[in-house]
């Protein structure tokens, strides 16, 4: 029985999904982990699926879907094997570009929008620095006006798909003077004059994904690079933020929910003392708790999605569900990590990546602390 | 792929507007019928049941599983759910235990397993408030394993002769009926087991009310069968069928203690936030505090995630599914969790917690039996855990 987020049209095209990602990207995991990127193609090749504008209208080149093709999306992602190629397709079709369809002129969606659905132009999404994270209101990149154009300058840091991206949709300060109220996003192209990808990061996890960090040093943008309402920038990325949230969590639990399936075949054949580990009563009640959990966390993030399709905006319900899904989804593959022993703590098990790649949402798109700020602040307190 | 169809769902899945207007009628009821006496009543240990009973059962509380003609007002199992979740917020564990035991146990058995007769005779007054049910299966040294009890039926001419104990039976030294499982083939296990309804009058059949740490307005008793005669229309059911029965209901007895305890401890957090907020230390509101502010962040996300996960049961349980598996998750995980909101909320009261003059107090004694009654967490994560082929 499907929640009702679902509809037996949403398995179809899970099914087709998953047949995409086992047959053509599943093999290439442990190569693109190697890299620490995957190639651009995969892009090219999603975007002629349609897999890369499923809550997109039509007109634009999307599927006309709701959240539930997203999260669909998100989770059959997982199946890559590795949270990074999910986590940076996640990037570009519901972080990046939600806003331009949101708040862009018809233009900037033919300029970026279209091309984005296609993926014919990677997309990245400029809102950390060095200095500010968690903390939007701290970033301290600039546009200033100079005549009919702006020119920004500042350094963006932690950015996925930064290193290759053809565009930046990025958010400065416009307005120093004018606090939350001085907030403006820019599309930026690549390509433009000052604007370089500074280095590459390396990280714990997430290998398969590229990160940057980008400089932009006089960057001149005309007035029609201006993404929504100058000064609005700061309620706009908040509102980009709720669908990352969202998406980060379907994301996240889904992985935790392979590594937990495949740690439950690995107890029911490991046998220790004479019998399968999993036959064990201690770990029976753990695999009882972790799969309580992982349903817990599932339904929570369904549900948000339907209140949200239900037309609420459900800004307490998703950082919930972003910080309920991050807990649970590190505590699940840490659990995961133990039921395979030496096994789980050398690198192949699959179960090690599993376990570097699930520790990101805790962080990514606003950290455990900042999702309690946004609940108990929800809440009154 | 149309949006449109999002505004044809209800909430959750679940609930409607009648639903809705349902919920306003019950927490109308608990405000006036209930609340205001909570404290007095357990004071005294006690409450006058069969006056809040016959109220109830007026409003309708008890009839929302049952067709019309047998008084009810269903079959509506989601509007059973919202009368659950709101006796569970009535301030007192004992009285919504003492009300919820009769409206899920013993005369849910009679609607399901009973002849036309039976049903007659037990279900309606039961509906309409006027005649109260108990459910006696744990026995003194039985208690989740059901196939384990040792409660003798032995056939007497057409009728039967009953021997056992059964112990922490709600309701039961008050019943007006009691809902027996008894084996009367002890060598078939399980397959021996039958239920027979008992009424107190009947003789050899003795109540002792015993006390209980929590739940101190509700009946807590132990029933003493001793060679108890009952005639042949006793018999709930077939022969036999006892153990399957017992499992079979023992789903929504999970079900609707999770979806209790996810009610109740969200009526606790409420109740530890005001606190929080009218207490002040170091010269500022207890609940400005973030380490306050977090715990409150974390339980109150937990509450959520209990609900999506109890509301998963639910919806696969009303629409006939066997729910075995997420019925037992939902059970445990809300009940846990219950007792730990109870915990944290008897902490940020600080001395008050600890007195008996605060309502925080009763929250955590009542909470505690929830892990532990209708199967424990232990068993319910040996049902999950089997699910899973461990």
């Amino acid at each position: 029985m499907l929640h009702p987020l679902f509809t037996p049209e949403h398995e179809v095209f899970r099914s087709s999904v998953r047949r995409f990602v086992e047959s053509e990207l599943a093999p290439h995991t442990e190569e693109w982990e190697r890299e620490g990127r995957f190639p651009d193609w995969v892009f090219k090749r999603m975007g002629d699926l349609g897999f890369l504008g499923v809550r997109y209208p039509e007109r634009y080149g999307g599927q006309g879907g709701d959240w539930g093709h997203a999260i669909v999306v998100a989770e059959e992602m997982a199946r890559t094997g590795s949270g990074g190629v999910g986590m940076a397709v996640a990037v570009q079709s519901e972080m990046a570009t939600p806003p331009i369809l949101k708040f862009g002129t018809e233009e900037q969606k033919q300029r970026y929008l279209v091309p984005a659905i296609r993926g014919e132009k990677i997309a990245c999404l400029g809102i950390s620095e060095p200095n500010a994270g968690s903390d939007v209101a701290g970033i301290e990149t600039t546009a200033r006006r100079a005549g009919e154009r702006w020119v920004i300058n500042g350094q963006k840091t932690f950015i996925t798909n930064g290193a290759r991206a053809d565009f930046c949709v990025l958010v400065t300060r416009s307005d120093r003077e004018a606090g939350h109220e001085g907030f403006s996003l820019f599309l930026v192209d690549a390509d433009a004059p000052g604007f370089t990808v500074s280095r590459e990061l390396h990280k714990l996890g997430m290998h398969s994904s590229d990160t940057a960090e980008l400089v932009f040093d006089d960057v001149h943008v005309s007035a029609d690079r201006l993404l929504g309402e100058e000064g609005k920038g700061f309620v706009e990325i908040m509102w980009e933020l709720q669908g990352e949230r969202l998406i980060g969590a379907a994301g996240t639990i889904a992985g935790a929910q392979l590594a937990f399936e495949g740690t439950l075949a690995y107890a029911k054949q490991r046998e220790a003392f004479g019998r399968p580990i999993g036959s064990f009563q201690a770990n029976r009640h753990r695999f009882a708790t972790m799969a309580t959990e992982l349903e817990a966390a599932r339904q929570l993030t369904y549900d948000t999605a339907l209140a949200w399709e239900r037309g609420e905006y459900p800004v307490r319900q998703i950082s919930m569900a972003k910080l309920y899904a991050g807990v649970v989804a590190n505590r699940v593959v840490n659990g995961c990590l133990q039921m395979f022993g030496g096994h789980g703590y050398a690198t192949g098990s699959g179960i090690e990546r599993a376990w570097r790649d699930a520790r990101l949402i805790r962080i990514g798109g606003g950290t455990d602390e900042v999702m309690r700020e946004i609940i108990s602040r929800t809440m009154g307190l | 792929m149309s949006a449109t169809r999002f505004e044809t769902i209800p909430r959750f899945g679940l609930f409607t507007a009648e639903h809705d207007e349902l919920r306003d009628v019950v927490r109308t009821f608990v405000e006036r019928a209930v609340r205001p006496h909570v404290e007095e009543w357990e004071a005294a240990g006690d409450f006058p049941l069969r006056d809040v009973l016959a109220q109830a059962g007026t409003v309708g509380l008890f009839g929302a599983k049952v067709e019309p003609e047998y008084w009810g007002t269903g079959p509506d199992l989601v509007a059973d759910a919202v009368i659950t979740e709101e006796l569970a917020r009535c301030g007192s564990g004992g009285v919504a235990a003492s009300l919820g035991a009769h409206k899920d146990l013993a005369p849910t058995y009679v609607h399901r397993y009973g002849t036309e007769e039976q049903r007659r005779r037990w279900l309606v007054p039961a509906v309409a408030g006027q005649s109260l049910g108990a459910l006696a299966i744990t026995e003194p040294g039985t208690g989740s394993d059901v196939a384990a009890i040792q409660t003798r039926a032995i056939r007497d001419g057409a009728g039967w002769r009953i021997s056992g104990t059964k112990t922490f039976i709600t309701n039961g030294d008050v019943a007006d009926f009691v809902v027996v499982a008894a084996t009367s083939r002890p060598d078939r296990g399980r397959d021996g087991i039958s239920l027979f309804v008992v009424e107190p009058d009947s003789p050899g059949l003795s109540a002792r009310r015993i006390e209980t740490v929590g739940w101190r307005t509700s009946h807590t008793a132990e029933l003493s069968f001793e060679n108890c005669a009952i005639p042949p229309e006793s018999l709930l059911g077939e022969e036999g069928s006892g153990f399957g029965s017992i499992t079979e209901r023992f789903r929504w007895e999970r079900l609707v203690m999770a979806l209790s305890a996810v009610s109740a401890s969200e009526a606790t957090l409420d109740m530890a936030i005001a606190y929080a907020r009218a207490r002040h230390a170091f010269g500022r509101p207890v609940a400005k505090f973030q380490v306050w502010r977090h715990r409150f962040a974390d339980l109150a996300t937990e509450i959520e995630a209990a609900r999506s996960l109890t509301y998963h049961a639910l919806r696969r349980y009303v629409a006939g599914a066997e729910a075995t598996p997420e019925v037992s998750m939902a059970k445990w995980f809300a009940t846990e969790l219950d007792w730990r909101v109870a915990d944290e909320a008897l902490q940020v009261h600080g001395g008050y917690g600890y007195m008996m003059e605060f309502p925080v107090q009763r929250a955590w004694r009542d909470a505690r039996l929830g892990p532990i009654g209708g199967g424990t967490t232990e068993v319910m994560k040996e049902i999950i855990g089997r699910s899973l082929g461990l």
